[in-house]
């Protein structure tokens, strides 16, 4: 049986979710025998490939990168999954919301020609940082900030074994 | 003119290098760009100062520890309390743990596929799932290490990640005594791994010597925090500047007024400023901060094994500064045993067991600075309340920042010695990236606001016409 196809990704976030994944420790060792890591930030792999099994996203659509990302990923995905808090909810991203975009940047850069803007060398910021399923439909979301090691394990441990990842009970607690 | 975009993978956050190639495919010029924003300065103003350590730590995944006390220390200023015995050292108990869980993450799951597995390895294998099928014992080494690092702050803290546990005045808890024997009962194991890995690393010191004397090898000032009497710090004392020869340039300064020494430049070709040591000038001050910084500003470690292991690292360069920014991967192999050794003495120390963690105080000074050092290097928080303790102003400096011209350097560095008329491989882009991951650069946290730290390289000489080709997409 070919392994399963695994990507994991950061948008808009703190990379912590990510940290709680490396959480899994010996884990790993036991992981990688199942799955192949085909796209990840701590992976070389630098274009998102096709024909991906499951995708793990972390933190807000806060760009246009994001975003015109999330919606490529989508249709290589069979089985996209909100991976966090940010991803769930928009959570700390989203509290720059309730601001005017340009008031977030001009508090940092002042009046002059500023990034973020418009579209340039770096992506547009979006007028709010908002969660995967607002974008495109998800299908698991995977709750906390971050998600306990733990929890991480038993939502792959359900996929690996070809049942429904959908987590319950104390697995849908935020924060 | 061609755009070559690098994205940099195994760093914290997001980067992308780019490279702009001229009609006959020489570089013209490189910059290292952060592309995330996310406005913590703005959207922490009207929170409370009792708030800021568990927002802040959302900065980043990877140092949370170092936000959540850096923030707690600026809470203390405003306080204006001194926080209790126990509780100084609990976080500092905490804050060693994040030196060798975040270092040992740098070393072994980021960096260790490059100088293990080497530089021109397969790109798909050139990562952590490929170190464990190709020398597991290296890898679980490193996963058990970090694993130690991250109990030590879950044993205190309650979680591993993001621990609502520090506050302004103190702690939330102290640790058990339960908890304390079970971090004991794991550090022996922890210190055989760190004193096999530092033995791994001199071990091949001469099959990396081209990357040492390219990857950021260049004489400049070094910052950081140094204890009273001049030990190695991590958490308090002053600041102190040394230059390339190690000479102290100014010492005992007070990192609640650091404008007074660190200037800020703008860039034209920037959207992040240059931070340098005002005296000195511009750009002349770049100075580097970080585990290397702190090894050259130090005068010794103040353990017995991490001080054999500092004359090791000083013989390098026959006790004057060491400047290969390369060899910060050896400095943070150091700090892990440092650490180690530091977190040995807490766990006898029966102030650890006491209840007498946290001063209750009112708002007591209307602006606070908390000063301490992250794993990446200086981090500085710098608040401003009104008499409610309603944030009205923030400025986070963290490590990466100070780096910009350290990093900027040290790109320019590789692309000449490694892209300048050759055939560009994916091999030698990845050299590009491992000069960054050096730094192990934390873009998350450089990137609180919105940034992009351009790195500019001119090169002269021709390039491979197979450039194109042999990029990754």
């Amino acid at each position: 049986m070919s392994k399963v196809k695994v990507a994991t990704i950061w948008f808009s976030g703190c990379s912590g979710c990510h940290m709680s994944f490396l959480d899994l420790d010996e884990r790993l060792v036991e992981l990688a025998q199942k799955v192949d890591i085909v796209y990840s930030p701590v992976v070389d792999i630098k274009e998102f490939p096709d024909g991906v099994d499951v995708t793990l996203v972390e933190g807000a659509v806060g760009n246009s990168e994001h975003w015109e990302l999330l919606r490529e990923i989508r249709k290589r995905t069979k089985l996209l999954v909100a991976f966090g808090d940010c991803a769930v909810t928009g959570n700390v991203p989203s509290m720059r919301n309730p601001l005017p975009r340009e008031e977030v940047l001009r508090s940092v850069y002042g009046d002059g020609e500023i990034p973020g803007l418009e579209e340039g060398e770096v992506p547009k910021l979006l007028p709010q940082a908002l969660p995967l399923s607002m974008v495109v439909p998800v299908d698991g979301f995977i709750h906390g900030c971050p998600p306990p090691a733990d929890r991480i394990w038993r939502f792959l441990q359900r996929l690996l074994a070809g049942e429904s990842p959908l987590l319950v009970g104390e697995d849908l607690r935020f924060g | 003119m061609r755009k070559l975009k690098i994205p940099v993978t195994r760093i914290e956050g997001h980067g992308l290098i780019t490279l702009m190639l001229d009609e006959e495919g020489r570089v013209a010029q490189a910059r290292f760009h952060v592309t995330e924003a996310r406005g913590f300065e703005r959207f922490c103003q009207g929170r409370t100062v009792w708030e800021m350590p568990a927002i802040t730590a959302r900065v980043c995944g990877i140092c949370p520890v170092s936000h959540l006390l850096c923030s707690a220390k600026a809470g203390d200023a405003i306080l204006a309390v001194r926080v209790p015995r126990a509780a100084d050292k609990l976080r500092r108990l905490m804050n060693l743990g994040q030196f060798v869980q975040s270092h040992a993450l740098s070393f072994f799951h980021l960096s260790s596929p490059d100088l293990l597995l080497g530089w021109d390895s397969h790109p798909a294998k050139r990562n952590v799932f490929g170190l464990v099928e190709e020398n597991p014992g290296v890898a679980l080494d490193g996963i058990r290490l970090r694993a130690y690092g991250q109990q030590v702050i879950e044993e205190l803290g309650g979680r591993k990640i993001h621990p609502a546990w520090a506050v302004p005045g103190g702690v939330r808890a102290p640790l058990q005594e339960a908890a304390r024997d079970r971090l004991a009962a794991g550090l022996p194991e922890a210190m055989r791994i760190i004193q096999d890995t530092i033995s791994l690393y001199e071990g091949h010191l001469d099959d990396w010597a081209e990357e040492i004397s390219s990857f950021g090898d260049f004489p400049s000032l070094f910052m950081s925090l140094v204890a009273p009497d001049g030990t190695w710090e991590h958490y308090g004392g002053h600041i102190r500047f040394v230059d390339s020869d190690r000479n102290v340039v100014a010492d005992g300064l007070d990192p609640a007024r650091y404008p007074d020494y660190i200037g800020e430049q703008v860039e034209g070709w920037s959207y992040l400023k240059f931070p340098y040591h005002r005296e000195t000038g511009y750009p002349e001050g770049l100075y580097r901060v970080g585990p290397l910084a702190r090894l050259n500003c130090c005068d010794r470690m103040g353990t017995p094994l991490a001080d054999e292991a500092l004359r090791r690292f000083r013989a390098l360069a026959d006790g004057t500064a060491v400047t290969p920014s390369f060899h910060s991967h050896y400095a943070r192999l150091i700090e892990i045993l440092a650490a180690l050794e530091r977190i040995k003495g807490y766990l006898s120390d029966p102030d650890l067991l006491s209840e007498r963690v946290r001063a209750e105080a009112g708002i007591n000074e209307l602006e606070g600075v908390g000063v301490h050092e992250a794993p990446r290097g200086t981090l500085f928080h710098h608040y401003r309340v009104d008499e409610d303790g309603v944030i009205t102003w923030v400025n986070l400096i963290v490590s990466t920042g100070h780096n910009n011209l350290a990093m900027n350097r040290t790109v320019q560095q590789i692309a000449r010695h490694y892209l300048s008329g050759r055939e560009i491989t994916e091999g030698l882009l990845n050299r590009l990236e491992g000069g960054i991951r050096a730094y192990d650069p934390c873009l998350s946290c450089s990137v609180h606001a919105v940034g992009h730290l351009p790195l500019r390289v001119e090169l002269y000489d021709a390039a491979g016409r197979l450039i194109s080709e042999r990029a990754r997409a």
